[in-house]
């Protein structure tokens, strides 16, 4: 495939993001703040999100578990969850952690069971879509070419 | 150290969360600012020096001549809100009783839009309030208040200089 195709398609799949809503206007903040010094940044801070994320998960996971749920310890965890998942502009998890806060804050256990089970989704769904994205991206970079930048009007 | 010589603008960012740090930094650097991030209030204190200085003050006999600790210059703080142990609100609180960090301009962010929350910030002294994710247009309002505290250093200086040559011509007369 040559570079011209393969940047259309990059381009047809981040729009594809948008629209779907798995990634908002943040995440273009963070592709303006990516120049030739900080070259890896989106990437890092993506790679960083997916780390904290995978932790809080499981944290949310076993507390969720107890016999008597500490819901403010959740509420901490989820709080921190909708912050790092807004900052990068993931934008259906960052739904997902608002919908999550308001069952804890009525401590309502089981459907803070299905906001974790929604929230996991979508933080696999999104990190397989941000893989793919960045793996169009070394293909273009590696065929010489350049990821093309901020066409993106809808 | 010199005046105008110094281009840059030395911002320390507050915020636990990495993630938020990394943001913050980039952001800034992008508008040419010098910065250095910690990712506590406490840390932040004991890089401003504030720490030294209470432990002067617990002594009665000590004279400080001076007690901003004049390695570090720092001309803008800009701190999250929600943070463990101590808030971006407890560390605004901090920086504005202290005689030697009370004129540095600070900045509050946080992911919730509190109106309440705003109103106390603004009231103790916080310059802005931004709602996160920060973006670029929030970082470029910053330079009026660091400029703001430039300029002031500059005039307090002039008045030193004027003292002083008064003083000789009354020497002189």
């Amino acid at each position: 495939m040559e570079v011209g195709q393969m940047q259309r398609q990059w381009l047809d799949y981040t729009r594809s993001l948008f629209i779907e809503g798995f990634l908002d206007g943040q995440f273009l903040q963070l592709e303006q703040l990516q120049d030739d010094n900080n070259p890896d940044f989106v990437v890092e801070v993506v790679s960083l999100f997916f780390q904290d994320s995978h932790k809080l998960l499981n944290d949310l996971t076993i507390a969720l578990d107890q016999k008597s749920v500490d819901f403010k310890k959740i509420d901490a965890h989820v709080h921190q969850l909708k912050g790092s998942s807004s900052s990068i502009g993931a934008q259906r998890v960052k739904n997902c952690c608002i919908a999550f806060r308001n069952f804890c804050e009525e401590q309502n256990t089981d459907a803070c069971l299905k906001c974790l089970h929604q929230v996991k989704q979508e933080c696999c769904l999104v990190k397989n879509k941000l893989e793919t994205l960045f793996r169009l991206e070394q293909q273009i970079m590696a065929a010489g070419g350049s990821i093309p930048m901020m066409e993106l009007s809808f | 150290m010199g005046l105008a010589a110094e281009a840059q603008f030395h911002v320390l960012a507050v915020d636990d969360s990495l993630i938020d740090r990394m943001l913050i930094e980039r952001l800034l650097k992008t508008s040419s600012f010098h910065v250095t991030a910690v990712d506590s209030g406490s840390k932040a204190l004991k890089f401003l020096g504030l720490v030294e200085e209470e432990q002067r003050n617990e002594e009665p006999s000590f004279v400080a001549p001076k007690t901003h600790n004049q390695d570090v210059d720092v001309n803008l703080i800009i701190t999250d809100y929600c943070m463990p142990e101590m808030t971006g609100y407890d560390l605004l609180r901090k920086i504005k009783e202290s005689k030697s960090l009370k004129d540095i301009p600070v900045v509050i962010m946080s992911s919730e839009n509190v109106p309440s929350r705003i109103n106390r910030c603004l009231e103790e002294g916080a310059e802005e309030f931004f709602l996160k994710p920060v973006q670029q247009s929030d970082v470029n309002k910053l330079r009026p208040h660091l400029l703001k505290s430039k300029v002031k250093e500059v005039r307090e200086e002039d008045q030193v200089i004027n003292l002083s040559r008064n003083d000789i011509k009354e020497i002189l007369a």
